[in-house]
C-alpha cells in the first residue's frame, strides 16, 4: 500500500479564542520533501507540531501513515489515546526544533542514544554503533563526547538531526531548523538535510530558506493566516505565484 | 589605501604599559586598624578570661556522651534530609500535576508544615499520644485489624525524625518545584517528540537539569538542618545539644559546654560547605564550557609552577 505519509483533512486549531489553523488540507507522499513557507504567525509551525501531537487539533482529521494522530477509531467512534500510545506513535516521527533543544547535561552521543535505549528498549551496543554512524554521517564523528555547550549552533543542530534519525523514523519534521543559526552556519545544516532528502526520507520542512525549498523540495506550500494559500511545485510557486498574498510575501523574502 | 592589522613577524613585542600613580585608599587602612584591635582584644580574652575554661571543654568535647550526641546529630540530619528530599520530590510533582486534587493536597501540606514552627511540630509528634491514644490499621470507619499505642509506635527518636523530615519536605518541595520550572519547556518537548514517557522525561531530562537550581539551596537546607536538629533536645532525644547541656548542668559549667557545642556545629557545617562546593561543581557540567579548578587543583598548579621556577 502506498497511501500518503501524512494526510490532513480540514484541520482546525484554536488557541483560546484565536483560530490559528482554519481548515488545512494537505497530503505528503512517501519520500516527498515538502517545504512550508509563510509569514510568522501563519500557523505553519503549529501545523507541524500537530503532526506529532505536540499540539492537539480541535477539528478535522490528521493521519500519519494511515493512522490517526492521537486517536483510535473504533466503530465510527474516536477514543483519545493514552500517553503511552501517543509515545508509540511518535517513534516513527522525528522532529528537529528551531532552538535545537539538545539535552545540555548529556554529551552529543548520549543525546542521540537516549531515546532508542529508553523509549524503544534497544540494545545499548547496537544503538551506540548506530549513533556513531549517524554522527559520522552529519560530519561530527569526532565530537561524540562533546557537550552541547561546546558545539557551535550548526553542530548542535546536526547532532539534533542525528538524534531524531537514531529512532529510525519514517517521517522527519523540521521546524525552522536554520532560523536560530548565524548565517555562515546555515549551509552545513542544509547540506545534511539535502543528503537526507536524497536518501529518500519523507520530510516536512518549515523554513525561510527559499533556495533550499527550490532545490530540494518536491512541493512548496505557502501558508498565511491559518490557511494554505497556494501549493505546488516549488519552481512554479516561487517563479509564478498565483495569489496576491503569495506575491506580496515572496517579494519581501526573495 | 591599505589597512594592515595583522602584527608583523618579529615586531609583536608588547607595548610599554601605562605608568600611573594608583588610587590610594586611606579608609581601608583605618578599617584594618580598627578590626585588628578588636580581634586582638578578643583573642587576648580567650586566654586571660578563666570562664572560657578550655581545659574543661577539652576534657569533655570528645567524651563518650558528646561523641554519641555528635553521631545522633549527624544521622538525624542525613535521615531528615533524605526524607525531606524524597517526600519533597513527590510533593513537587503533585503540585505541578494537572490533577487539581493532587496539586491542592500538596498545597495544603506545604501550607500547614511551612506555616507552623518546627519546634512546635517536634513537640506535637512527641505528644501525639495525648491526641490519639491508639493508632489502628484496618477498614476506614470500620473494624481494626491491628492497634498500637501511639506512645509505643512513635518513640522519641521517631518524633524527632517525623518532625524534622516532614517539615523539611515542605521546604524541599518548593525548592524542587522552582528547579523543575526553571528547565526550558523545549527540553520536555524534545523528549516527548523522541517518544520518551512523562516519567522518563522527568527522571532523565528535567530533574538532572533542575538539580543545578536545586542543589545550592538544598546545601543551605542541609546546613540549616544540622543546626535545627538541636531543637530535638526538647523532644527530648539525646543529640549533641542535649548531651552538652546535660554535662553543663550536671557540672554547673553551662557556658563552656555551649562553646563546645558551637565548635562542634561549626566544624560539621564547615565540612558540609566543602561537600556542597564539589556537588555544585558536578552539576555545573555541560552548562559551562570549562569547569573552574577546585582549590586543591589550584594549589597543585601553583606548586608545580613553583617547582618549575
Amino acid at each position: 500500500m502506498t497511501g500518503p505519509m501524512v494526510k490532513a483533512e480540514q484541520v482546525h486549531k484554536w488557541f483560546g479564542r484565536t483560530e490559528v489553523l482554519k481548515g488545512i488540507d494537505l497530503e505528503v507522499a512517501p519520500r516527498e520533501v515538502m517545504c512550508i513557507v509563510g509569514p510568522s504567525g501563519s500557523g505553519k509551525s503549529t501545523f507541524l507540531r500537530c503532526i506529532n501531537h505536540l499540539e492537539q487539533i480541535d477539528s478535522g482529521r490528521l493521519s500519519v501513515d494511515g493512522e490517526l494522530v492521537g486517536y483510535r477509531e473504533h466503530g465510527g467512534k474516536l477514543y483519545e489515546m493514552r500517553d503511552k500510545e501517543v509515545a508509540t506513535q511518535r517513534r516513527d516521527i522525528g522532529m528537529v526544533f528551531q532552538q535545537f533543544n539538545l539535552f545540555p547535561h548529556m554529551t552529543a552521543i548520549q543525546n542521540i542514544m537516549e531515546a532508542p535505549i529508553r523509549a524503544k528498549g534497544e540494545n545499548k551496543t547496537v544503538v551506540r554503533d548506530r549513533a556513531q554512524a549517524l554522527l559520522d554521517r552529519v560530519g561530527l564523528g569526532e565530537r561524540g563526547k562533546a557537550y552541547p555547550s561546546q558545539l557551535s549552533g550548526g553542530q548542535q543542530q546536526r547532532v539534533a538531526i542525528a538524534r531524531a534519525l537514531c529512532m529510525q523514523p519514517k517521517l522527519m519534521l523540521f521546524d525552522e531548523p536554520t532560523s536560530a543559526l548565524d548565517p555562515e552556519l546555515v549551509g552545513e545544516v542544509l547540506d545534511v538535510m539535502r543528503q537526507l532528502a536524497l536518501d529518500g526520507m519523507t520530510m516536512i520542512v518549515v523554513t525561510h530558506e527559499m533556495g533550499f525549498a527550490r532545490e530540494v523540495g518536491d512541493s512548496l506550500v505557502f501558508m498565511d493566516d491559518g490557511v494554505v494559500v497556494e501549493a505546488g511545485l516549488p519552481r512554479e510557486v516561487l517563479v509564478n505565484p498565483q495569489h496576491t498574498r503569495t506575491k506580496a510575501f515572496l517579494s519581501k523574502v526573495l | 589605501m591599505s589597512i594592515d592589522t595583522a602584527p608583523q613577524a618579529g615586531t609583536s613585542a608588547r607595548p610599554d604599559p601605562i605608568k600611573a600613580v594608583p588610587v590610594r585608599h586611606p579608609g581601608r587602612w583605618v578599617a584594618v586598624g580598627v578590626i585588628a584591635v578588636l580581634v586582638a582584644m578578643f583573642v587576648n580574652s580567650l586566654f586571660t578570661n578563666p570562664n572560657w575554661d578550655w581545659g574543661f571543654q577539652l576534657s569533655n568535647a570528645f567524651s563518650a556522651p558528646v561523641l554519641r550526641g555528635v553521631w545522633v546529630t549527624i544521622w538525624l540530619t542525613i535521615a531528615a534530609m533524605v526524607m525531606g528530599v524524597l517526600l519533597g520530590i513527590v510533593l513537587s510533582i503533585m503540585r505541578l500535576s494537572p490533577n487539581p486534587v493532587l496539586s491542592s493536597a500538596a498545597w495544603l501540606y506545604i501550607w500547614v508544615f511551612r506555616g507552623t514552627p518546627v519546634l512546635v511540630q517536634l513537640v506535637i509528634w512527641a505528644q501525639l499520644g495525648s491526641l490519639y491514644r491508639n493508632i489502628s490499621l484496618g477498614v476506614p470507619f470500620g473494624p481494626a485489624w491491628f492497634s498500637f499505642e501511639t506512645r509505643n509506635l512513635i518513640p522519641n527518636v521517631g518524633a524527632a525524625l517525623l518532625g524534622l523530615g516532614l517539615n523539611e519536605a515542605a521546604y524541599m518541595s518548593e525548592i524542587i518545584r522552582a528547579g523543575i520550572l526553571s528547565v526550558d519547556e523545549g527540553q520536555s518537548e524534545a523528549a516527548s517528540a523522541l517518544s520518551l514517557s512523562r516519567m522518563q522525561t522527568l527522571r532523565r531530562i528535567v530533574l538532572p537539569q533542575a538539580m543545578r537550581v536545586v542543589v545550592p539551596p538544598t546545601g543551605n537546607e542541609t546546613i540549616s538542618m544540622l543546626k535545627t536538629t538541636s531543637l530535638v533536645a526538647y523532644v527530648p532525644y539525646y543529640e549533641l545539644f542535649f548531651q552538652t547541656q546535660a554535662i553543663g548542668s550536671r557540672t554547673f559549667q553551662v557556658f563552656p559546654m555551649l562553646i563546645t557545642a558551637s565548635l562542634w556545629y561549626l566544624a560539621m557545617t564547615s565540612v558540609l560547605m566543602v561537600g556542597q562546593y564539589y556537588i555544585e561543581r558536578y552539576y555545573a557540567r555541560g552548562s559551562v564550557r570549562t569547569l573552574p579548578l577546585t582549590p586543591i587543583q589550584r594549589l597543585r598548579v601553583r606548586l608545580t609552577k613553583a617547582e618549575l621556577r
